[in-house]
């Protein structure tokens, strides 16, 4: 029921990834993490905004992508601010994978530290690293200066 | 007890035996800490002292700690006087020290500083103090503060007083005190209590810290009052600073509410807020506990590069 809605509101695709149970109102934050902007699109980039979920009775956002079959980096990246999102990888318009985002217990290079005067923000060079304390929703320790990360999608890298 | 080599970045590094062990070693350093004794078991040793931030206490207790085991210290006290003024990295700085020491004792301003020189130096870092972040050799001193002087660190009803959001030394010393069983109560107006994420840290940790403003109503229970400094520049309303410091100035009156063993602590330096007529009460241990820098960063340094002060 869940898909069959979301399809009649999506068209399918041939070849790509169908990133679903993105908490609502974050597509654009995923977006953001696919490095998607209007000068780098080759592709067809569908998107649905609250659209009914039957897994949560609720509210969900679905993205599909064509032509492109995401990276651990960036399934990483997704868990942190979607953490219930599933992503199907599309060939020939069958799933060919299908799996739930999952973040490892350490994270490095996916999002910078949120405390200004954290070593990690003033020019070393240093990959920020953080400790996955909770996977959902998301709690991050910096390894560095100690501090939890706040406002995860304002800090992705 | 393995420390030989082994960085100490944060207090949480440590568990509780490790502790244990340290304050017993400090123990056995306090006749050579006061000089009745001499052994130059660091004899050879050099210890690459970096304060990047202004230090009294931490500084001189390094190098005397150093000092009175035979350890050459070599130091740099302003970040104006290294090529970090022309823009050097801390960490190629770091890389470049530890070609010339054995361990590297480091005080910067900025948090997470200790753990990034820790990645860049092959030989172990202390840390000592990084911006409002950890302060691991001060809690280790403050816990042998208490210990020596009642006995005993379990259970013991710490009352910590003050500053308790940007004061550092307050939240390693609060984490460590919940290893021990302790009981703390945090006193401090709300714009000061303690930050979030370190009072979970502790309740987590099975400590059910109590708060309140008034220290009036929780300082006849304390074994231990912990007094921090209130720093002016935190408020913008001079009025403000001022009705909040004057709630916590400590002098006899109302130490006559206390225990008569209860024992005031600070980290010194203190402005106002412990009146002079307390020093010569015996609730009094805040020289005493700077003192404690001594024996305490002697023992560490002795575990880490591997001094036996009771060898041959």
């Amino acid at each position: 029921m869940d898909n069959k809605i979301a399809e009649t509101k999506i068209p399918p695709i041939r070849n790509g990834t169908v990133i679903d149970h993105v908490a609502n109102g974050q597509s654009l934050n995923v977006l953001k993490i696919l490095g998607v902007n209007e000068n780098n699109i080759d592709s067809v980039i569908s998107i649905g905004m609250h659209v009914p979920s039957s897994k949560t009775n609720g509210w969900k956002d679905v993205i599909k992508v064509e032509d492109r079959e995401l990276d651990h980096a960036t399934v990483g990246k997704i868990a942190l601010i979607a953490p219930d999102a599933t992503i199907s990888i599309i060939r020939d318009y069958y799933i060919a994978e299908k799996f739930k985002v999952r973040l490892d217990d350490h994270i490095m290079g996916l999002a910078r530290c949120s405390n200004p005067n954290c070593i990690t923000n003033r020019g070393e060079p240093v990959v920020p690293e953080f400790m996955v304390e909770d996977r959902n929703p998301p709690k991050l320790r910096c390894v560095y200066c100690d501090r939890m990360l706040t406002n995860i999608s304002e800090n992705l890298l | 007890m393995d420390f030989y080599d082994k960085d100490l970045v944060s207090i949480r590094d440590l568990d509780r035996e490790q502790i244990n062990y340290l304050l017993d070693l400090s123990t056995e350093m306090i006749p050579y800490a006061r000089g009745e004794k001499v052994k130059k078991v660091l004899d050879g040793k050099v210890l690459g002292n970096l304060f990047f931030e202004p230090s009294t206490r931490t500084k001189l207790s390094f190098e005397s700690a150093a000092g009175r085991l035979g350890c050459t210290v070599i130091d740099v006290s302003e970040m104006s006087m290294t090529s970090m003024s022309k823009g050097e990295t801390l960490a190629d700085t770091i890389r470049m020290v530890d070609g010339y020491c054995d361990v590297i004792v480091l005080r910067h301003p900025h948090e997470g500083a200790a753990r990034l020189a820790a990645k860049f130096s092959e030989n172990p870092v202390i840390n000592a103090g990084d911006g409002a972040g950890s302060h691991p050799t001060q809690t280790l001193l403050d816990l042998f503060t208490m210990k020596s002087a009642k006995g005993s660190l379990d259970g013991l009803n710490v009352v910590l007083v003050g500053d308790l959001k940007y004061g550092r030394t307050v939240h390693s010393l609060a984490e460590a005190l919940t290893m021990f069983g302790a009981k703390l109560t945090l006193v401090a107006p709300e714009s000061l209590q303690m930050p979030k994420d370190i009072f979970n840290h502790i309740v987590e940790k099975g400590c059910k810290p109590s708060k309140t403003p008034i220290l009036e109503d929780v300082i006849g229970q304390a074994d231990v009052l912990y007094v921090t400094r209130i720093q002016k520049e935190r408020f913008p309303d001079p009025a403000e600073y001022q009705k909040v410091a004057g709630m916590y100035r400590i002098g006899n009156a109302i130490l006559r509410e206390a225990k008569s063993d209860m024992i005031v602590m600070h980290p010194l330096p203190r402005v106002d807020e412990i009146l002079p007529e307390v020093d010569s009460t015996p609730h009094a241990k805040y020289f005493e506990q700077a003192f404690n820098g001594v024996p305490v960063r002697m023992a560490l340094l002795c575990a880490i590069l591997g001094g036996d002060i009771n060898g041959q």
